[in-house]
């Protein structure tokens, strides 16, 4: 293990923080760069926050003309770290192999009146809010390397251009390279910003491009937060209390004492955790502890007890999200009438890599290496509770094992922060995968009543929904943001729907219970696309209409869903027969700016053995950046989708969480995988749609009515699993 | 004392012989490419290879080790050459890559053993999870490591 940092100055320990896992990456450069590929340090972030021969803030070029672009949001394989930084170099003109990326410190920004503006990855909107800043970026500096070159000529700026990391000027063929540049062009200031180019221009944006990260995933040298090394640091392994809100109530610590390696028993008000030399000492030490929990009445709840809440609840009236026309009136005088209640279970986020967090805690400075979608957010929220000045925390942003919404927190960090304290020195605290699960911020379960009425002819007339689900800003401690017994994220996918009905009414019950909830990728969208989406098939089959054709008939108005559903039903050759056993079913939502849809193909035998054979998904997300990451993120969004739509449920007993593993918490794996297809059905103009999280929302419902389609069952609970699928008895 | 080879070097530890290799390869040696997971064999981040058998080992006490040779994601080639590395970065496989050191590892593994393999066989053999959802890549990534590995 490392020796002791004693007699080593703070300072010099960061220094030689930096170097112990800064050796890696020395380690990767000798590796041969990929030709013609941008790259990025195996360990992303930057101590300092600040390099030699920067330009400002964003972007370095050294005296080789290789080009550092800063990136201030996060990467968890969601691409955008690639998709940002190729914004930058489209206007920079720099040559695209010799840029290399690195996160943009936190600690920086707070110390230069927020010069990275938002860090956080959420929302689906990495790119589509940043990529204007981005090219701004790039063209900004751009035009001072020009400045730079013109003013060393003495020569009017306009007869210069850059390309290729070097100006010229062109009436002369006299050339600058951009690192001979730098110098001088950091000197200046532009009048004003330069006209950034319009997509037809774009030569880089649009082209698609490997990911930078990827280099760094094939041979274990991309450094997540689970991986750091800090010298001297100890190894804390934590259980909370079971029941979500409950406490600890008292731990015996005697079983642990004079363990091998153990160093501490540190209490927190809802969790103990344990510090020892190792991980796994620490790990089988807490496993010894029988910990007391205070956790009152909380522990006589279970799942079954909510469903009937909530399924009572949605019987009254709730908040009012949306009201066209009449709509009890409409369905009164309906020729067809239609009623129906769906429900969706608690999910968890279960990224790949445990949730965990590096803290030194000193004096006056908090060190936290994490890998997180929010750096700025984590830096003022440690800064807030544990009364910091924020130029005190230095956040270090780590490659995310996965992030889907669970990442944006600080969970992790306080604890490791709290356990370092507790210590005096630095300490990785790492979850266990069953602390994980049972200490999510889920997906939170949902319950809604839909009715509709057709008219003789079965067009739609009306359209009724209540629904009943978790406020995920009183989740987050923001339960001023919910406005008249409502918060976007609930209605999300449902009250914003573009189906020409006249009559609508959607509403609203904010209910909670004490399991604690959060954004899970695709948020609202995650159970709406499903429960609006069976219920329009169920409305299709009702009025006697083809699925497709019937969403047509409501969508004329809208040309980006039209040009999605159209895409849809050509490449998965809707109408067509099929085999006997086997069917089609259609899923389409809007989320995050983008309209996203897809067909699902499956097979599903007499005795209810479902196979998803194929799905054909069309997305319009206005304009991709890297269109091989959008492919990449549909792709994933699908199986993310189909996972919680066959097997997720994260059930409670006793007032506590009943799954803890993957065993009892169940993943797609490759048998089950479909094969996927992606299509771009880009309408462009001055739409830009996120692509991180959609692709997760259509695939339940494509499924749940293709199941409809073979054996006319309506599934309207989830998950999948736990439905009775078979048409016949299975013969013994 | 226990006797491990790793990555062509020798090691010797004096550590609980309950220790699973997972914790012996990330604490002790440094070698972080592999991964935790899950802790009981469903996930296969800590896929490494054990006396040339693909191998959980967060499931691998090291007490039952003692001479084994072990092979991880960063001894799996000195520069990223290995046909399923290279297979990965053509396909562009990884999304957020932690559950990847193992893919490629299990991958690596079940090729040597079935050179020309049927998308049935890498369902069966091939049985990871990725949560990322990289599957459709992966499956690719699949068949061109196998076609790289006769060219
Ligand atoms: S960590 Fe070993 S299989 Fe999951
Ligand atoms: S790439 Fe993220 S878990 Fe596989």
């Amino acid at each position: 293990m490392d020796g002791s940092i004693g007699s080593l100055t703070r300072r010099k320990f960061l220094v030689t923080g930096m170097t112990a896992s800064g050796g890696l990456a020395v380690g990767i450069s000798a590796l041969p760069r990929l030709a013609g590929a941008a790259t990025v340090s195996a360990t992303p972030w930057d101590d300092d926050g600040t390099a030699a021969n920067e330009l400002d803030a964003w972007i370095a070029i050294d005296p080789d003309d290789s080009v550092l672009i800063r990136y201030q949001r996060s990467e968890m394989g969601q691409g955008s770290m690639t998709a940002l930084i190729m914004c930058v170099a489209e206007e920079l003109q720099c040559d695209w192999s010799k840029v290399r990326t690195e996160y943009a410190s936190a600690n920086r920004s707070i110390r230069e009146h927020n010069v990275y503006g938002d860090q956080a990855s959420v929302g689906s909107r990495t790119v589509r809010e940043s990529h204007l800043l981005m090219q701004r970026i790039g063209a900004n500096a751009r035009e001072r390397l020009i400045q730079a070159a013109a003013a060393r000529w003495q020569v009017p700026t306009g007869e210069c251009a850059a390309a290729n990391s070097v100006v010229t000027h062109q009436p002369s063929g006299k050339q600058l390279r951009f690192g001979e540049l730098v110098g001088d062009a950091a000197k200046l200031k532009l009048n004003h910003e330069p006209a950034i180019k319009e997509p037809p221009q774009y030569t880089l944006i649009g082209q698609p491009t490997k990911r930078v990260d990827v280099p760094l995933k094939v041979n274990g040298t991309a450094i997540y937060g689970i991986d750091i090394k800090v010298p001297g640091m100890l190894f804390a392994a934590i259980e909370s209390c079971p029941v979500p809100t409950g406490k600890l109530a008292s731990v015996d610590e005697s079983p642990v004492q004079g363990m091998r390696g153990v160093v501490k028993v540190v209490k927190l008000p809802d969790a103990v955790a344990v510090v020892a030399d190792r991980y796994w000492r620490a790990k089988q030490a807490l496993a010894k502890l029988e910990p007391e929990w205070s956790t009152g009445a909380l522990a006589t709840t279970d799942s079954a007890q909510f469903s009937s809440t909530y399924r009572a609840v949605v019987e009254t009236p709730g908040a009012v999200a949306r009201n066209n026309g009449d709509t009890g009136q409409a369905i009164a005088g309906a020729a067809t009438k239609l009623d129906a209640v769906y429900e969706v279970p608690y999910l968890a986020h279960a990224t790949m890599e445990p949730l965990n967090a590096t803290a030194y805690w000193q004096a006056d400075r908090l060190d936290i290496w994490v890998g997180t979608q929010m750096a700025n957010n984590t830096l003022k929220g440690l800064a807030g509770i544990l009364k910091l000045k924020p130029e005190q925390v230095h956040v270090h942003n780590a490659f995310l094992g996965g992030g889907f919404g669970r990442r944006g927190g600080i969970d992790e960090g306080l604890q490791a922060a709290f356990v370092s304290r507790a210590v005096g020195k630095p300490v990785k605290l790492v979850w266990s995968r069953e602390q994980d699960m049972r200490h999510d911020r889920y997906r939170p379960m949902a319950v809604i009543k839909l009715q509709a009425g057709l008219d003789a002819g079965g067009k739609p007339v009306a359209l009724f929904a209540r629904t009943a689900v978790g406020s995920l800003f009183r989740g987050m401690g923001l339960g001023k943001m919910v406005k008249n017994g409502v918060e976007p994220m609930a209605i999300d996918a449902l009250a914003t729907n573009p189906y020409d009905i006249a009559n609508q009414r959607i509403e609203v019950h904010l209910k909670d219970t004490h399991i604690p909830v959060s954004f899970w990728r695709s948020v609202g969208a995650s159970q709406n696309a499903f429960f609006l989406e069976s219920f329009i098939d169920e409305m299709a089959h009702a009025a006697g209409k083809d699925p497709v054709a019937f969403r047509r008939a409501m969508l004329g108005h809208r040309p980006d869903w039209m040009k999605v559903l159209d895409t849809l039903a050509e490449k998965s050759n809707w109408g067509t027969p099929m085999a006997p056993g086997k069917g089609r079913g259609i899923g389409i939502t809007e989320c995050f700016g983008s309209v996203v849809g897809c067909v699902a193909e499956i097979d599903l035998t007499p005795q209810g053995k479902l196979k998803v054979e194929r799905v054909v998904y069309a997305i319009d997300c206005g304009h991709a950046v890297n269109p091989l990451t959008v492919a990449e993120q549909l792709e994933g969004g699908t199986i993310f989708g189909l996972t919680a739509a066959l097997f997720g449920k994260i059930s409670v007993k006793n007032g506590a969480i009943e799954q803890g593993n993957f065993d009892s918490y169940q993943m797609v794996r490759l048998a089950q995988a479909p094969r996927t297809e992606v299509h771009l059905a880009l309408t462009g103009g001055k739409k830009w749609g996120g692509v991180g999280e959609p692709g997760t929302a259509p695939i339940a419902p494509a499924v749940a009515n293709a199941i409809f389609a073979v054996t006319g069952k309506r599934i309207r609970r989830l998950p999948l699993m736990d439905q009775d699928l078979t048409t016949r008895t299975a013969s013994l | 004392m226990i006797s491990l080879t790793v990555n062509g070097k020798s090691y010797q530890f004096d550590l609980e012989p309950e220790t699973p290799l997972l914790w012996v390869l990330r604490d002790e040696i440094g070698l972080t490419g592999t991964k935790y997971g899950c802790g009981i064999a469903e996930c296969g981040a800590c896929t490494v290879e054990i006396d040339g058998r693909a191998m959980r080992s967060c499931s691998a006490p090291i007490g039952a080790l003692d001479g084994a040779h072990v092979v991880t994601i960063e001894g799996l080639s000195p520069d990223a050459s290995h046909p399923v590395q290279k297979a990965w970065i053509e396909e562009d496989v990884p999304q957020c890559g932690y559950c990847q050191s193992g893919q490629i590892m299990a991958v690596a593994a079940f090729l040597k053993n079935n050179p020309n393999p049927t998308d049935d066989e890498i369902n069966a053999n091939i049985t990871n999870i990725c949560r990322c959802g990289t599957y459709e890549r992966l499956r690719r990534g699949i068949h061109r490591a196998a076609a790289l590995m006769k060219a």
